[in-house]
């Protein structure tokens, strides 16, 4: 399997022409990020970019601008204030009431405002609903070009952004260039990129800019929101032990064995796209390409074949555990620990030792 | 009411076969099919043409053989299709695609009557980046409601619709105007099956075929690889890492056991973190 990487193919066209960059282009500097606040709190997301886009600005040496949009007050303050702890050297803020509720048509114009008068030469946002929904109505007002779900964000030689991102489901990466166009968008999924280190800071520079737009301006209204009851799930792709069921566990009565040993680590559970399409376990709980990401210091995978599509989506993971009774079966190439037996009679035994384990007696004998 | 829905061809990604030495994608003869997640659009503006009236009209760019693909639309209930298909729109990104498509619209409502809502779906298997809708909307000066998973309501004569969209955290109740583009969720209603009525009917039906001219595209340097700001730069397969997993031979003893040992003693701090975690639950 160990293939030496292939040699670049090179689609046609104009992948090979040169990068021109007009006069009024060149003014655009800095890398900003979109810093993406729901209803008072900041997606993880926006502090992930904030690590990437921190390397990118070093590289360039220029510098790293939070982006923080929403109404004024205690929330505004925090995010404006945790962003500098997370790497910002300034903070453009839009602080509105108009802008309590995340909104296309409002965020749209604070966005493309602050973009057209401070001139950003890259601009990332979080793959999320909210941040696809405000990326692609913002790159096409300003035409410009927008990379998405980017797995690798680096900068050329000649300071482009190059941003990589899965094709065909993963099984192939391409590295994607905004030629001739400013500012350079990409946006990343929640957890593909580390969460950085976050250092106690003063709040630096802040630059403010009004938003140009009342109620009245706005068509669309929100009626009502309704929160998610069930917390999981977004805590999927940020839980630090994941365990999760594929095709070989053979039933969805056999998937109660994935959530039994979940439920004793206290760790979330997710499964392989099958069983999503085969209606045995919710789509929110689905890893890889198509489904969450995941970074857990722990990921226990049983019965899953380790799909290139699987594979992405759990690559991050610090230790990746594969149950499997094929010996060949591809999880083995990249899984760190691997146990060839039937995943059906060792859930319950692992549960069942785990249990013993971490029981309150042990872990006094262990801290002792 | 007029409801235009974006459709798009895509290969069925569930036969497609990475050769095991190369690690290219094998394409030649793959089947193509209607992206799965414009299904749910296409049901769900069917369904608001049943109950309010008007007409569906399915739209597609793509190759000449994408008619396929608008045949199946017009078996599932759609009143016509229309293929935009011109060498012109070869190569085109997400920018270069909604330019087209948002042209095509104006000359659909110019033609077919007013255009009150488009539809698209969420994202599509192959290209995969939830940028078209947006910019179609954009492009159109349409409202922009994307994820959508149910239309609550719709006020024709008061030009209003309410719906559900996904967010994050929950689900936001909105209340827009018309005309509205409208990227609709997965999962979000039942997908019809086709009438034996509709596809023999639509076997006889024509589909309208557009070149860009004929679209009334204004500007042909925004269309396919000369009108897309991004550019594919290099295509390569992950690289493999490097060791195999570790297998653990439990060597007599309870398998779980020898595990659970393996796993701590390649990462001793995760058992003090896992107290922690299961003490919490
Ligand atoms: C565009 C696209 C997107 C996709 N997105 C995703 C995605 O996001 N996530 C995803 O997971 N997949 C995705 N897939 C599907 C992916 O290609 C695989 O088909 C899928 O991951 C396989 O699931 P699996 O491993 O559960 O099943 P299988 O591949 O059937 O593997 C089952 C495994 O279980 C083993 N097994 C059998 N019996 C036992 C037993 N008793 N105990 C232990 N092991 C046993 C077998 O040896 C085998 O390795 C996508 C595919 C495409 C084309
Ligand atoms: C592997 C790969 C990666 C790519 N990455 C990027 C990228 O990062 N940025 C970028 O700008 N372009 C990218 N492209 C190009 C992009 O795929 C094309 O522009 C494509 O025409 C539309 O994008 P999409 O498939 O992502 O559609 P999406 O935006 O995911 O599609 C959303 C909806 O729009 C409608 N729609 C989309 N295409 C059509 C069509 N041709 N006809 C009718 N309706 C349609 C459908 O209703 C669909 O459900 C990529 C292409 C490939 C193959």
């Amino acid at each position: 399997m160990s293939q030496p990487p292939k040699p670049a193919a090179q689609p046609a066209g104009r992948a090979n022409a040169k990068k021109e960059l007009s006069e009024h282009f060149k003014q655009y500097k800095h890398v900003w990020v979109f810093i993406e606040q729901e209803r008072g709190h900041v997606h993880s997301v926006s502090w992930e970019l904030m690590g990437a886009g921190r390397k990118l600005a070093d590289k360039l040496g220029v510098e790293l601008a939070a982006v923080v949009i929403g109404a004024p007050g205690e929330s505004m303050r925090a995010a404006v204030a945790e962003s500098f702890c997370y790497g910002a050297d300034l903070a453009y803020i839009v602080a509105d009431e108009v802008l309590t509720d995340y909104r296309n048509e409002s965020y749209t114009k604070a966005l493309t405002d602050i973009v057209n008068t401070y001139k950003p030469e890259i601009l990332l946002l979080g793959a999320t609903t909210l941040g696809r929904d405000l990326a692609g109505a913002v790159a096409t007002t300003l035409l410009t070009g927008l990379t998405a779900d980017c797995t690798e964000l680096d900068v050329d030689t000649d300071g482009s952004l190059a941003a990589t991102r899965p094709t065909f489901g993963g099984s192939l990466l391409c590295t994607i260039y905004t030629l001739n166009f400013r500012p350079q968008m990409a946006t990343v999924r929640p957890r593909v990129m580390p969460m950085p280190e976050r250092v106690e800071k003063p709040v630096g520079r802040v630059i403010e800019h009004p938003l140009g737009m009342v109620e009245a301006d706005i068509v669309t209204k929100v009626l009502a929101f309704v929160p998610d009851r069930d917390k999981a799930q977004s805590n999927l792709a940020y839980a630090d032990i994941v365990v999760a069921g594929g095709l070989g566990l053979n039933s969805m009565e056999n998937f109660q064995l994935v959530r039994q040993l979940a439920a004793v680590l206290g760790a979330e559970y997710g499964c392989s796209r099958p069983l999503v399409q085969k209606g045995w376990v919710s789509s929110d709980r689905q890893i890889g390409q198509t489904g969450k990401t995941i970074r857990p210091k722990l990921y226990i995978a049983a019965g899953i074949s380790g799909a290139i599509q699987h594979r992405v989506g759990v690559d991050g993971a610090d230790l990746i555990v594969a149950i499997n009774t094929d010996k060949n079966a591809p999880i083995f190439d990249f899984a760190h620990l691997a146990i060839v037996t039937d995943a059906v009679r060792l859930l319950p035994a692992l549960t069942e030792a785990f249990r013993k384990r971490l029981s309150p007696h042990t872990r006094d004998r262990i801290a002792s | 009411m007029h409801i235009v829905v974006c459709i798009k061809q895509v290969p069925d990604s569930a036969q497609i076969r990475v050769h095991p030495v190369t690690n290219t994608i094998m394409r030649q003869g793959v089947p193509t099919i209607i992206n799965p997640y414009d299904l749910f659009a296409l049901e769900e503006a069917l369904r608001l043409r049943d109950k309010f009236g008007g007409e569906v009209t399915a739209l597609t760019m793509g190759p000449p053989s994408a008619e396929d693909s608008l045949r199946k639309a017009l078996t599932f209930g759609a009143n016509r299709a229309v293929l935009l298909t011109d060498r012109f729109f070869a190569g085109a990104d997400t920018l270069a695609t909604s330019y087209a498509l948002a042209a095509a619209v104006r000359k659909i409502g110019a033609t077919y009557g007013d255009v009150d809502i488009v539809f698209t779906g969420k994202q599509t298997i192959d290209g995969d980046t939830a940028q078209v809708g947006p910019g179609v909307g954009k492009r159109l000066d349409f409202m922009q409601l994307t994820y959508v998973s149910k239309v609550v309501a719709l006020d024709l004569a008061g030009r209003c619709i309410d719906v559900e969209r996904r967010s994050e955290g929950g689900v936001q109740v909105l209340r827009s105007r018309l005309p509205c583009l409208i990227t609709m969720l997965e999962g979000t209603n039942e997908v019809r099956r086709g009438t034996m009525v509709n596809a023999l009917s639509a076997a006889r039906a024509t589909v309208v075929k557009w070149s860009a001219q004929d679209a009334g595209v204004e500007d042909i340097s925004k269309c396919g690889l000369r009108g897309s700001p991004t550019v594919v730069k290099r295509v390569f397969a992950p690289t493999p890492r490097a060791e195999k997993a570790a297998l653990v031979e439990p060597a007599g003893r309870p398998p779980a056991d020898a595990l659970i040992d393996e796993i701590f003693k390649l990462r001793p701090k995760l058992e003090a973190d896992m107290f922690e975690l299961a003490r919490g639950f």
